[in-house]
């Protein structure tokens, strides 16, 4: 495969719920050892477009593509047989269950046969230990620690480091550093970067534009369902892109074109600013 | 300390504490002889009836939802194993089929609404409660002309159902509650089928993502369920030799109240086997154990009553404790964000 064949791609996604239209003709792109940053205000529709990518939503209009190929998600099992893994805030672990007994869950390594293969304790512990330090969450030693007792940071860390080990391709986080303080979300921050390093896509939802900087590889601006600036670390300076983030001035005209532009050209949407 | 700290971590630490409190109880403020106590079947024969079902319920509730149709279930299994053998005379067998074939039946009734509709399992499960009530007296009127019927068991299954052990009191329903225990115990914190079940109860829709074939789970768990009871219900048909139609409400809450004083948290995604049991033997104990006191009887449920509440505050803070186990007081999450972004 190319270099340049994005891992996953969008095409013109248009996702209406009934009468109201939530993502307008939207193109995005993400490549392997790529972050891409979904930056946008709240109701932006950035929640809208990651579950339309993470197989929850099916896009009204367009098409999506993975390596290339045609791609139809029904349900988020499919997307996540093909190496797309979601994780929400908080979602993906279970509070109540043991560090090794998250990570193997649904996947438990067994040992023995027939009716008495047992649930390999040992060595899911063991794994998952290992796993979740090679991401640098050195104080989780103890494979049977109850994962509630984790900070939200480790979780978070717990639940990225499960994805990448079996195997997704893709990595989609909703806000996973917005309930965090700076430490937490410094771990996070880091986890993200290995994932990158170790060749994988990544889809960032953030709120925060320090979170957004120092991941980032590739910005899209949402407004209102529709990408209004599209481009790539360097090409825009911290002020401009916080300007954008926080609604300021940049913010405030890019709107107004695209009303301008909506209504003028039977409610499409503008190329994505550079 | 660190020993005393683990095991209060457990799941069933609470039902311990509990059954070790109602004993002490019993013991200072009831007069209780613990050597006539311990000798006592009654209490041990009514752990069993109840802690057959209370096992599966135990295991439903973990994976996050409820069955309170067992309260008709009982009965059902009694009267079809009474209608079937002891008035149309079918050889025993049959009996057990139908008693087993009716608890199955309602198990996927139950489950099978779980899945595909979203209404709670407390309102699916009380409206088959209801309607089995219904069922069982209107069919045995209607097939019988009695909402009693006498039945007389085979040897065999006297033997295997039935029976006083050791020519005492102690029924054979002990037998099969102790190898239940050691079965669910297996499949709930042995097997990969347990996770699946904690998962289910900690979070659904992650299960579901995650693979766990989480609507053929909480069929199998609803059949399991109201076949435990439909069994417990047979049983008793052929160690008394008869069956009665009745409502089984006391049932529901006596099973309901043994798995909450075993540890299971009635929200889902934590409990234990181990836990159930000891919870079921505590309440057996404060139900069937006053008889042995000085104290009314009378006083058992307000006894219930606190002792609920107690393990239930109980397991609250023990499940906070194991929660907030120390982790190791290494520090390494010192790095800023600004050295993230410098490291990238
Ligand atoms: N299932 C749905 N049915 C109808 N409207 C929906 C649905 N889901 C989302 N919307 C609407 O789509 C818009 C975008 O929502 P979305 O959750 O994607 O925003 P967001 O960018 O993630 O916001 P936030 O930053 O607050 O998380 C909102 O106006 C919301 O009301
Ligand atoms: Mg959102």
């Amino acid at each position: 495969m190319s270099e340049n064949t994005p891992v996953l791609e969008m095409r013109n996604v248009d996702k209406s719920f009934g009468p109201i239209d939530v993502l307008h003709e939207i193109s995005l792109k993400v490549h392997e050892g790529e972050v891409l940053c979904l930056l946008g205000d709240n109701g932006a529709g950035k929640s809208t477009l990651i579950k339309t990518l993470s197989g929850v939503h099916q896009p009204t209009r367009g098409e999506m593509l993975m390596d290339s190929k045609l791609v139809n998600f029904q349900n988020p099992r499919e997307a996540h047989d093909m190496g797309i893994a979601t994780v929400h805030q908080f979602g993906g672990t279970y509070p109540l269950m043991s560090v090794g007994r998250n990570f193997f869950a649904g996947v438990e390594p067994t040992k023995g046969f027939g009716p008495f293969k047992i649930f390999d304790r040992k060595k899911a512990n063991r794994i998952a230990v290992e796993q979740v330090q090679k991401f640098g969450i050195t104080r989780i030693t103890d494979g049977d620690r109850l994962v509630g007792g984790l900070s939200g940071g480790e979780r978070q860390s717990l639940a990225i480091a499960r994805a990448v080990y079996f195997g997704a391709r893709v990595l989609i986080l909703d806000e996973p550093t917005a309930a965090l303080g700076v430490k937490q979300a410094a771990h996070v921050l880091r986890i993200v970067n290995e994932a990158k390093k170790r060749g994988l896509a990544v889809i960032f939802i953030t709120h925060q534009v320090m979170h957004a900087m120092a991941v980032g590889d590739h910005f899209a601006v949402l407004i209102r369902g529709a990408i209004a600036a599209d481009f790539r670390k360097g090409d825009k300076s911290r002020e401009e892109i916080a300007d954008l983030m926080a609604g300021g001035e940049s913010m405030a005209d890019l709107e107004a074109s695209i009303e301008g532009y909506m209504e003028t050209h039977g409610g499409h949407v503008p190329p994505p600013a550079h | 300390m660190e020993m005393m700290s683990a095991l209060l971590r457990r799941p069933a630490a609470a039902s311990i504490l509990s059954l070790v409190g109602v004993l002490a109880f019993y013991v200072i403020f009831g007069g209780v002889d613990l050597g006539k106590l311990l000798n006592a079947a009654s209490w041990v024969n009514y752990a069993a009836r109840i802690g057959i079902v209370a096992i599966p319920v135990g295991l439903l509730m973990v994976s996050g939802e409820i069955d309170i149709s067992i309260g008709a279930m009982i009965p059902a299994g009694a009267m079809s194993a009474a209608i079937i053998t002891g008035y149309y005379e079918f050889p025993m067998i049959f009996g057990i089929l139908g008693a087993i074939g009716i608890g199955v039946m309602v198990g996927l009734i139950n489950g099978i609404l779980a899945v595909r509709t979203t209404v709670p399992t407390l309102i699916i499960t009380l409206a088959t409660l209801v309607a089995m009530q219904g069922v069982v007296l209107a069919g045995s009127k209607l097939l019988t002309g009695s909402a009693s019927v006498p039945l007389t068991a085979p040897g065999w299954a006297k033997t295997i159902f039935g029976q006083l052990m050791f020519g005492g009191s102690h029924q054979v329903i002990i037998v099969w509650w102790v190898i239940f225990a050691v079965v669910f115990w297996f499949v709930l914190h042995q097997t990969r089928y347990g996770n699946w079940i904690f998962a289910m109860g900690g979070d659904k829709e992650s299960a579901r993502n995650a693979g766990i074939p989480v609507n053929r789970m909480t069929i199998v768990l609803f059949v399991l369920t109201a076949t435990s009871a439909s069994f417990v219900g047979m049983c008793h048909a052929i160690l008394f030799n008869s069956a009665q139609v009745s409502g089984g409400m006391n049932d529901i809450f006596n099973i309901i109240v043994s798995v909450v004083v075993g540890g299971v948290l009635l929200t889902g995604g934590f409990g234990s086997v181990p836990g159930v049991f000891v919870g079921t033997l505590t309440f057996a104990i404060v139900i069937k154990g006053i008889d042995f006191t000085t104290i009314d009887r009378n006083w058992s449920n307000l006894i219930i009553g606190v002792m609920l509440l107690t393990a239930v505050a109980m397991n609250e803070s023990f499940r906070k404790l194991a929660l907030t186990a120390v982790l190791g007081k290494k520090e390494n999450a010192g790095d800023s964000v600004v050295a993230v972004a410098k490291n990238n």
